[in-house]
């Protein structure tokens, strides 16, 4: 399901959704919907919050929102979130900030946020905060790009980014630009296409973004194009995967390349697809 | 029951054991949308969980029918789950299913799954886990000493079971062997402000003070120990200001003109934070000025900013950001 969510989500910033066959996507999507109201990975699989997303944003992009039995799935969203605010991913409890985030994109795109406990949600968020003005998947846990888009996101979605010390983790996210343009996700690690996504995403929701260099970003990005093949990989001349080739083309949107459409950096979505949900009913 | 390091081999519509059961295909609908190409091998192995799973079968041989799919797949969070369920009802040695866990982790070190099910696995333990898992976790960490995984699952067992004793000295440890380590870093202050054999931020603050300035010393351009150095003073910047361990610091990396930028931001910081700079500051930033730098109307945090505009222009618009938002009368 979250490899449907990238490539079906790439196809559309590319202007080619078009191409694939739209009832038959929508209806194994609904396949794969387990009796608790959540989604699984494919059919029979086991839910879990990760696939419940992605099934609820590959809706999305056909317009197929009204589908769904909103209460029903809310109610699963719901019923993982525990005592501290914090959720879990499925039944067996793992908690991770990337479901608080997950949660809360989830309801915010049914417009039914009210479900779960926001307050209590943001606090646990907030304990996740790290001195570096970053945070991490627990508390504790060393600042990573991807679960500071997480964390960002979902406080961006509740209206509480004012928590946030924009200028310090502004600083900390640009940091992870290094010399040949590319980002990492922590100090001293490698650059890694995914990070266009994570980090600039971050730095565009708290209005930072002008703080990377931005054409060494486009350059390194389109670099790790198999060009042959299509495609894009984690860098220059490894494998490509349907993953970095969502998280490539979604950076490059986020950096206004030409005909790649806008994306919105809080809902991973098509601007277009986030409009239309919030603006035409 | 043991966990068969040689294990039939044989595919399982040949194995006696299996002879009774009718294998489950994969249902993928009327009209796949993209049907995979799975292996023979999988495809069997798959066919006979799935008719141990529907039938909720939780036997033995469901147990190893369940090792080998994870085996071939360590991602199918659903046979992960219905061996949890097995684990129960057999009431399974869990010390043997953290050996099974060590097997599968060497080829997935970043599977969400196994991470997820070793912890399970450690809770039921509890205490009786806690070695063992601080070894696990070493061990993986010795193969990629920034396996988020394995520090998220580290930090878990020691606030839950502990074994804070010598924490310490293994962050230590990494750091000689590797300074720029970001997660030993954090892991470093993770233990002196939760260990309760150490006496806290406050008490440790001193003896860590010692340690970053010589590992900042040692590598200037190492961005970790700067991030280390400030929050070692959390929620006391006017004594990180006043420490003059923390300026002498930066003017020893500037003096030396090599990877000077973190000296900079930090200088930068500290006057905004109202340091009183003396002229050594000055002289050694305006030794750092290039030709094209008129440097001689600003003060020193302007000139900071500039001297930064130019060392590291990646990051020119947070530099000239910096310098706009620069106090009135910052020195």
């Amino acid at each position: 399901m979250n490899g449907a969510y990238w490539g079906l989500t790439t196809l559309d910033l590319l202007g080619k959704l078009e191409i694939v066959d739209q009832d038959e996507v929508v209806s194994w999507v609904m396949e794969c919907q387990h009796e608790s109201g959540g989604f699984g990975g494919n059919i029979g699989h086991d839910p879990h919050i990760v696939h419940t997303l992605s099934a609820v944003q590959v809706l999305a992009l056909f317009d197929k929102l009204n589908v769904l039995d909103i209460d029903k799935i809310a109610n699963y969203i719901a019923g993982l979130q525990n005592v501290d605010g914090s959720f879990s991913g499925d039944m067996w409890g793992e908690i991770d900030t990337r479901f608080s985030y997950i949660a809360i994109c989830c309801l915010s795109l049914l417009q039914c946020l009210d479900k779960i406990n926001v307050e209590k949600a943001v606090n646990y968020i907030m304990s996740c905060k790290n001195l570096d003005g970053g945070f991490g998947c627990t508390p504790g846990a060393e600042s990573h790009a991807g679960q500071i888009f997480c964390c960002v996101g979902a406080l961006a979605l509740t209206g509480s980014l004012h928590h946030v010390d924009k200028d310090l983790l502004g600083w900390w996210l640009c940091e992870r630009q290094v010399k040949s343009g590319g980002l990492n996700g922590r100090p001293e690690k490698l650059p890694d296409v995914c990070y266009s996504w994570w980090v600039l995403s971050s730095l565009i929701m708290i209005d930072r973004a002008h703080w990377i260099d931005k054409d060494k970003l486009i350059k390194f990005i389109i670099d790790c194009q198999d060009r042959e093949n299509g495609g894009i990989s984690d860098r220059p001349d490894d494998a490509v995967d349907v993953f970095h080739t969502y998280f490539g083309v979604a950076g490059l949107s986020l950096l206004e390349y030409p005909e790649v459409k806008a994306v919105d950096p809080a809902y991973a979505l098509p601007v277009h697809v986030v409009n239309r949900i919030f603006f035409s009913r | 029951m043991e966990w068969k390091e040689e294990g039939d081999k044989r595919p399982l519509s040949q194995r006696p054991e299996w002879s009774d059961v009718t294998p489950v295909p994969q249902d993928d609908g009327p009209n796949p949308v993209v049907p995979i190409a799975y292996k023979d091998d999988f495809t069997e192995t798959m066919d006979y969980f799935r008719a141990v799973y529907f039938a909720d079968e939780r036997s033995l041989r469901s147990l190893h029918v369940t090792a080998e799919a994870i085996l071939m797949n360590a991602g199918n969070y659903t046979v992960w789950h219905f061996r949890r369920l097995i684990l129960e009802a057999l009431n399974a040695d869990l010390h043997e299913e953290l050996d099974f866990i060590k097997k599968v982790a060497n080829g997935n070190p970043k599977n969400y799954q196994i991470w997820h099910h070793r912890r399970w696995v450690a809770e039921k333990l509890g205490t009786d886990a806690t070695s063992e898992e601080l070894d696990f976790t070493k061990k993986i960490l010795s193969l990629d000493a920034k396996n988020y995984h394995a520090w998220s699952h580290r930090q878990w067992v020691l606030q839950e079971l502990g074994g804070w004793e010598d924490e310490l000295d293994y962050c230590k440890q990494l750091l000689e062997d590797d300074i720029f380590n970001n997660s030993a870093w954090n892991q470093r202050y993770f233990v002196i402000t939760k260990s309760p054999f150490l006496g806290g931020l406050e008490a440790m603050r001193e003896s860590e003070v010692n340690y970053t300035v010589g590992a900042i010393i040692a590598k200037p351009e190492n961005e970790s120990p700067w991030r280390y150095l400030r929050g070692l003073y959390k929620d006391d910047t006017q004594s990180w200001v006043n420490d003059p361990q923390v300026s002498s610091v930066c003017l020893k990396v500037l003096s030396a003109k090599r990877s000077t930028v973190f000296a900079l931001s930090t200088l930068l910081d500290l006057l905004c934070h109202g340091f009183q700079p003396s002229q050594d500051f000055i002289n050694a930033v305006d030794a750092l000025k290039t030709p094209d730098l008129d440097l001689s109307d600003s003060n020193l945090a302007t000139a900071v900013c500039s001297v930064l505009g130019r060392m590291d222009p990646m990051r020119v618009n947070y530099w000239t950001w910096r310098k706009n938002k620069l106090p009135a009368q910052t020195a």
